[in-house]
């Protein structure tokens, strides 16, 4: 893995300044202001680069006395450095760099996942709002989104009898349920207060609809949908290696198929790191539209 | 019999939840000029505040109703203002904008863009709020949230304003101010005010009338004091006034002595 060298080596200078001598403060506060910055992103940054370094090391350590199982991180090094510093290569056919099969699924998450979106975030208005919609459907909903991905998988099939269509259906499916609760939770918490003034200004059902209950649900639905992005990035995979063809997902199972685990690994931490991409994106999305404040 | 500006009659409230019924107001009789400001008072949970909000028309009348310039009362509507006690600004919106929302729903039809602009800062100028209009809820003072909520009302021209304990989670010098704001306006103004307060001072010095509530359940009006205080009122000059000082006392008295809780 070459991600913690660099990390580390700004790191190093970073821990010099934490220990600056406190002489410098008195002759410059620009230097002591530099310096108690150098030490904030220091503490920020030292925990999880040494945390990262500690496990590594364990993993080498144990992997080491176990030759035959999972790659140490110095064999995947050797095994797939083709494969980490070489993301874009496209050879035709299935074999391309990392990025273009994470891009594929990406590609079939930004589908799946804007249709549970928009179907979600309704249907939670839809039980929210409504008292007959929610004693009829809630309990459907509960049981359903216990339902794992891959069993949607062979249903989907049924449904679809395509590839394509059947994983959008999965990730929809599987993203869907923590949007519409989120939501309909939203809109049942909706401040009596924000409805006394819409009731004062006689606002219509559409000015309340788009002037108090979404601006009110907005922070409700962020949670609900970053959620479900998660989920639809954990559904992806998991359909993919069903699925076949280009994608991350696939490309694990391919590569388990032909025992390159240490390809596996690399690809995992791909998906690892898009996911957390994924989370970060949504909430940040989230942010911005509800410009900053909660459900205060 | 002329009829009063606003009338109160005969209003009893009873809530039922399943087979459990509780009598809040029992026979309510109240009558308030245009232009006059009443003051309701009362120990917590007498019910003023379910009194208000049949007069905002938020609450039904279980018997007797509420009837305002000629009409009676069926639904909320912006002719009744409510200050919340909590403000309850939208926090997605600035300071501006909540104001806005009020002015362009109630004016839409009737002024144009430009004058219901003008009406909007014209009402948070009366609040001396135009230094913060573009900020959020969340960025100003509780004293200021109140005053933006004030300015909302106010914009709806509103035949009565209705203010729910406006003061009540309010430190005691920025109430004192507020306090001031309201007198000021409501002299310019000449608004009819109704209003919840369970501050014997706060209902002598602003009120022409303090209407004492009996405690719950089944409340009912125990007893209506006239301020006899000229206005406009400085709240030095009259804190010894003789007028003043009786008023606070008989309030106090009837608080804190007949109805103690």
């Amino acid at each position: 893995m070459s991600v913690p060298n660099p990390s580390f080596a700004t790191a190093e200078p970073l821990a010099g300044a934490l220990a600056t001598p406190p002489p410098q403060e008195t002759r410059a506060s620009f230097g002591a202001e530099v310096a108690r910055r150098a030490g904030a992103m220091a503490a920020a940054t030292l925990p999880p680069v040494l945390t990262l370094l500690a496990l590594l090391g364990i993993w080498q350590l144990a992997a080491s006395s176990h030759p035959g199982g999972v790659p140490a991180p110095t064999v995947i090094w050797q095994d797939s450095r083709d494969l980490i510093l070489h993301p874009f290569f496209d050879h035709g056919g299935t074999d391309k760099g990392l990025f273009w099969h994470v891009l594929t699924s990406l590609r079939r998450v930004a589908i799946g996942f804007s249709l549970s979106a928009v179907c979600g975030v309704s249907l939670g208005v839809l039980i929210g709002a409504n008292r007959w919609a929610h004693r009829g459907l809630d309990p459907v909903f509960q049981v359903l989104r216990t339902v794992p991905p891959l069993a949607w998988l062979p249903i989907s099939l049924a449904m679809f009898q395509q590839a394509q269509p059947s994983a959008l259906f999965v990730i929809f499916v599987t993203s869907i349920w923590p949007i519409i609760i989120n939501t309909a939770v939203g809109v049942r918490n909706v401040p009596v207060d924000y409805v006394n003034v819409a009731r004062v200004l006689r606002l219509s059902p559409v000015e309340y609809f788009f002037k108090i209950l979404l601006p009110a649900t907005t922070p409700y639905i962020f949670t609900g949908l970053r959620i479900g992005v998660g989920m639809s990035w954990l559904a992806i995979v998991a359909s993919e290696m069903l699925l076949g063809g280009v994608g991350v997902g696939f490309f694990i199972w391919d590569q388990y198929n032909a025992s390159r685990i240490s390809d596996i690994v690399v690809a995992l931490a791909w998906v690892g790191l898009t996911g957390f991409a994924l989370d970060r994106l949504v909430a940040l999305a989230g942010r911005l539209i509800s410009r900053g404040d909660a459900a205060s | 019999m002329p009829k009063a500006y606003l009338s109160i009659e005969g209003l009893g409230v009873t809530f039922s939840k399943g087979a459990q019924r509780s009598e809040v107001l029992r026979d309510i009789n109240l009558q308030v000029e245009r232009g006059e400001f009443v003051s309701l008072i009362g120990h917590s949970g007498c019910g003023k505040s379910t009194l208000l909000n049949v007069v905002a028309g938020l609450i039904p009348a279980t018997t007797g109703g509420v009837i305002l310039d000629g009409q009676e009362v069926d639904q909320p509507g912006p002719d009744r203002a409510v200050v919340f006690q909590n403000h309850s600004l939208l926090p997605w919106l600035s300071v501006r904008e909540n104001v806005d929302l009020a002015v362009n729903k109630v004016f839409g039809a009737a002024k144009s863009a430009a004058e219901r602009r003008d009406w909007t800062m014209h009402n948070l100028e009366l609040v001396q709020m135009t230094h913060a209009m573009g900020k959020r809820p969340a960025e100003i003072s509780g004293g200021m949230k109140q005053r933006v909520g004030i300015a909302r009302a106010l914009a709806m021209q509103p035949k009565v304003l209705l203010l729910d304990e406006p003061f009540g989670a309010l430190d005691a010098l920025t109430r004192a101010r507020l306090q001031d704001t309201v007198m000021q306006i409501q002299s310019a103004l000449k608004n009819t005010v109704l209003m919840i307060t369970h501050d014997v001072d706060e209902a002598t010095l602003l009120s022409d009338r303090i209407v004492m509530m009996t405690n719950g359940p089944r409340a009912s009006i125990g007893q209506v004091l006239d301020v006899a205080l000229a206005r406009p009122r400085d709240r030095l000059a009259v804190a010894e006034n003789p007028a003043y000082i009786r008023g606070r006392a008989s309030v106090i008295e009837f608080l804190y002595a007949r109805q103690a809780a």
